[in-house]
């Protein structure tokens, strides 16, 4: 296991060098810069920003100088929010984004497996069309459609809940409706996944073996049924799971959450170059870490995992 | 019986999560204000945009501060005189002044605030709105190494005074820019980039730093320093970045909003028939228009082609049936409003009537060697806004329609658009737009001297750069603008540009939101406004 751990892990490294090689040369080759406002009227003054971000010195030098940097775990300067650097940001941005996004799994996984479970024991009934639907529309109604309804049903008709925001960062009361929008569309994906899955492990030799014992019914499915039902389910966990907690770019956008999220998007259109790579590598990161956290609990929930 | 218990259960935590929250919250008066985008920067030196701007302006006071028709009123400095040939000012500081830590603010700080714009080490993207002060260009340029030979001095801890190079009539409203608002020196030494983060943020505004969360929030206290604290109703000021005018508007109606920086394009016309008193509106020192690149066939050297275009194009129309959002149809490049002491040009056909000026277009049209047989091909090049392409689809099937040009619509990510338009390379017609940095005409009339920088027309003519020139010297109000005039006639005779609109801004405050008044240049005072009770 722990060879196998440090293979996946060493293995990874490479992954994260093209990463950064790419996000560097992509970023530079789009054109326009990060100080093309419109506005910079003087080629002096143009020529002073280039120098003081060293952007006036040959690409490969830049690219050394932001490797070495980043070697040493700093990210650079960001372009656009110039009294911060990115390591900064990204520290400020990411338990925002790492809060909702674990709040919203945990929401999911506990109403999607229920839903799924309920939906498997019910097979075929009216309730288990029911779920089915549901499952279907969470998954069809996009964020940037299902977000703003939210809003304006409990925020601005209803006055129940904030319309968007994030107060002070400790009132619950703000971060109620973006959970359950990032939510919504992965409890659906969950209770398919953990239907179907379900129906298939109470279909198994070993759940009839377990009926036979005279074992109850409760035991039966969530003992036995319940750790066979789980496993695409984990393995949709790993990347969803990092995916949602590097931030969502619709949920923050429209709550105006202060997460890493939005960072992707409007790095990108603004030409923070260190903005940009910082949250790429960093997302990169993100996402080989839950990988192998996966790796590990499919290695603990399915025994022939381990002995392969 | 448990799905009963459940349902008041959550009926219960919904009420007490309820929002409440009001401008009167917690017996503070608060004022909560949209404002678009995440500031860049606090620091007055290295930001750029109106956003920031309006954040800094509470923060920070310059000498002078503007009054709701851009003229110029006493901030820091209670007085000033000039000197008769225009090129040495005085100002007085008020007596007394301090930082918001306690510390007394000087002439010095003046001083080296202004020194550190110029500074090429601080990078200052803003840095030539310096070049009237002696030395300002040669140190920007890195010819004088020491900042410190910039044209201001501190003749004593109250005393300012400024070195012109070239007389500057509108000196006064410029200095109400950030560019030349005062920063602790001890403070920009000890934190460096970090100097305007939170606790370590000194300023002299009239409101101080309280919070800065990036993407979320910045939260502004009133400041008990302030000289003219006595007449400050507010407590506290928060900003928020809201991006969407769509969230903006939501947030606004949720009650969470006492002024939006904007409204949504699309929900501008019903806006203003249902907001009632809420709906503000305040024409700005902005222009739009589009540019003809003038070093590339088939512009160059076809002024008849450019004009042709340019009248075939039916602002009225876009402006009051298509984009609905309060736009002025603009027929000149300096804006009517802003300037008080220019009277703003307009082409020699705007008297005529649309259907008169396609008559004479076409004239022109085939005198500049098109026709049906030969009909012009053209890219006309946007942003990927929605208003700009209903726009340019508009004029593109007037001048269709017109002149049987061909019109092939270009969508560019607005970085990409700024750079091909500051190459010239593979422009032919472009939007384009301006926003005045200071209320005088020459903030437009100077991007079209020959090689300025946002010149994206590449217009050169040796009698436009003379007039500016001549202008430049003369230190007479009257005849100095009658110099400008004749040049913008100049610009507009030849067609380098089609002007299209004047950019008005619409937004929405509440009812009980007194004395907020955003003047053309878009600068805006928190300290002003009081709420009524509500």
């Amino acid at each position: 296991m722990l060879s196998i751990l440090l293979k996946r892990f060493f293995g990874a490294i490479p992954t994260l060098f093209v990463i950064i090689t790419l996000t560097f040369l992509m970023m530079r080759l789009t054109p326009g810069g990060p100080f093309d406002t419109g506005r910079v009227v003087s080629p002096e003054v143009q020529a002073n920003l280039m120098r003081a971000y060293h952007l006036d010195e040959p690409l490969f030098s830049q690219y050394l100088r932001y490797l070495g940097d980043l070697a040493r775990g700093d990210f650079g300067p960001s372009f656009t929010s110039k009294d911060f650097s990115v390591t900064q940001l990204i520290r400020q941005g990411f338990p925002v984004s790492l809060q909702l996004g674990l709040s919203a799994m945990a929401m999911a996984l506990v109403v999607g497996l229920g839903l799924g479970t309920f939906g498997a024991l019910h097979r075929n009934r009216p309730s288990d069309h029911a779920v089915i639907v549901f499952a279907m529309v969470g998954i069809i109604v996009p964020s940037f459609v299902m977000a703003p309804i939210l809003t304006l049903v409990f925020g601005v008709t209803l006055h129940w809940l904030p319309a968007g925001g994030w107060g002070d960062g400790h009132q619950l009361s703000y971060k109620i409706l973006p959970v359950v929008a990032l939510a919504l569309p992965r409890i659906s994906s969950i209770a398919r996944l953990s239907r179907s899955s379900m129906i298939e492990a109470l279909e198994q030799p070993f759940i009839r073996t377990a009926y036979a014992k005279g074992l109850p019914r409760r035991l039966v499915l969530f003992r036995h049924a319940m750790r066979a039902a789980i496993l695409p389910v984990v393995s949709y966990l790993g990347p969803a799971t990092a995916g949602i907690i590097t931030g969502s770019i619709v949920v923050e956008q429209v709550f105006s959450i202060p997460g890493i999220g939005r960072y992707f998007v409007d790095a990108a259109l603004n030409r923070d170059y260190t903005l940009v790579a910082g949250v790429v590598v960093f997302y990169g990161c993100i996402i080989v870490l839950f990988n192998l956290i996966v790796d590990i609990l499919y290695g603990v929930l399915d025994p022939r995992v381990s002995r392969r | 019986m448990p799905m009963k218990r459940a349902v008041l259960a959550m009926g219960v935590i919904l009420a007490f999560l309820s929002v409440g929250s009001s401008s009167y919250a917690g017996g503070e008066v608060v004022l909560r204000r949209g404002n678009a985008a995440e500031p860049e920067s606090l620091d007055p030196a290295r930001s750029d945009t109106v956003n920031a701007g309006r954040i800094q302006d509470d923060l920070f006071e310059g000498l002078v501060v503007l009054d709701p028709e851009d003229r110029p009123l006493p901030g820091a400095a209670e007085s000033w005189t000039v000197s008769a040939d225009g090129l040495t000012y005085s100002f007085t500081l008020r007596a007394g002044l301090s930082w918001s830590d306690g510390s007394p603010l000087t002439a010095e700080d003046f001083v080296y605030s202004f020194r550190r714009v110029v500074d090429p080490a601080t990078a200052s993207s803003y840095a030539y709105i310096f070049f009237a002060f002696q030395n300002a260009e040669e140190i920007v340029q890195g010819k004088i190494k020491d900042p410190s030979r910039l044209g201001v001095e501190a003749v004593d801890p109250r005393t300012l005074r400024i070195h012109l190079k070239r007389p500057t009539p509108y000196l006064l409203a410029e200095l109400a820019h950030a560019k030349f608002m005062p920063v602790k020196k001890a403070n920009v030494e000890k934190f460096g980039a970090a100097f305007t983060q939170p606790g370590n943020l000194v300023s002299n505004g009239a409101f101080i730093l309280e919070e800065w969360t990036p993407q979320a929030r910045v939260v502004l206290a009133k400041n008990p320093k302030y000289w003219d604290a006595a007449n400050v109703h507010i407590d506290k000021v928060i900003f928020y970045p809201i991006t969407s005018p769509n969230e903006e508007l939501n947030r606004y109606r949720a009650g969470e909003l006492d002024i939006t920086y904007a409204v949504p394009n699309a929900q501008a016309e019903s806006l203003r028939k249902t907001a009632g008193e809420e709906f503000r509106s305040n024409v700005q020192f902005e222009s739009s228009y589009l540019g003809f690149n003038l070093t590339k066939p088939p512009f160059a050297g076809n002024p008849k082609l450019r004009q042709a275009l340019s009248m075939t194009i039916d602002r009225e129309m876009l402006a009051e049936k298509l984009l609905k959002v309060g736009s002025i149809p603009a027929y000149g490049i300096v804006p009517p409003v802003g300037d008080p002491a220019y009277k703003a040009q307009r082409v020699s056909w705007a008297s005529l009537s649309q259907a008169e000026r396609v008559a004479k277009a076409k004239i022109l049209y085939a005198e500049a060697g098109y026709g049906p047989d030969h009909p012009l091909s053209v890219e006309l090049r946007l942003t990927t806004s929605e208003d700009a392409r209903k726009v340019a689809i508009a004029i593109a099937s007037m001048w269709q329609t017109a002149l049987g040009v061909k019109t092939s619509l270009v969508t560019e990510e607005f970085k990409m658009l700024v750079a091909h338009r500051h190459e010239k390379q593979v422009t032919q017609v472009f939007a384009d737009a301006w926003v005045g940095d200071y209320p005088d005409a020459t903030t437009f009339l100077d991007l079209f001297t020959t090689g300025s920088g946002e010149n994206d027309p590449g217009y050169a003519n040796p009698k436009f750069d003379a007039l500016i020139a001549e202008a430049g010297k003369t230190l007479d109000t009257a005849r100095r603008a009658e110099l400008l005039q004749q040049a913008e006639t100049l610009l507009l005779e030849d067609a380098a540009i089609a002007p299209t609109f004047n950019h008005v801004e619409l937004f929405l405050a509440k009812p009980y939101v007194k004395n907020y008044r955003p003047n053309p240049c878009g600068y805006t005072y928190s300290k002003a406004v009081t709420i009524l009770p509500h």
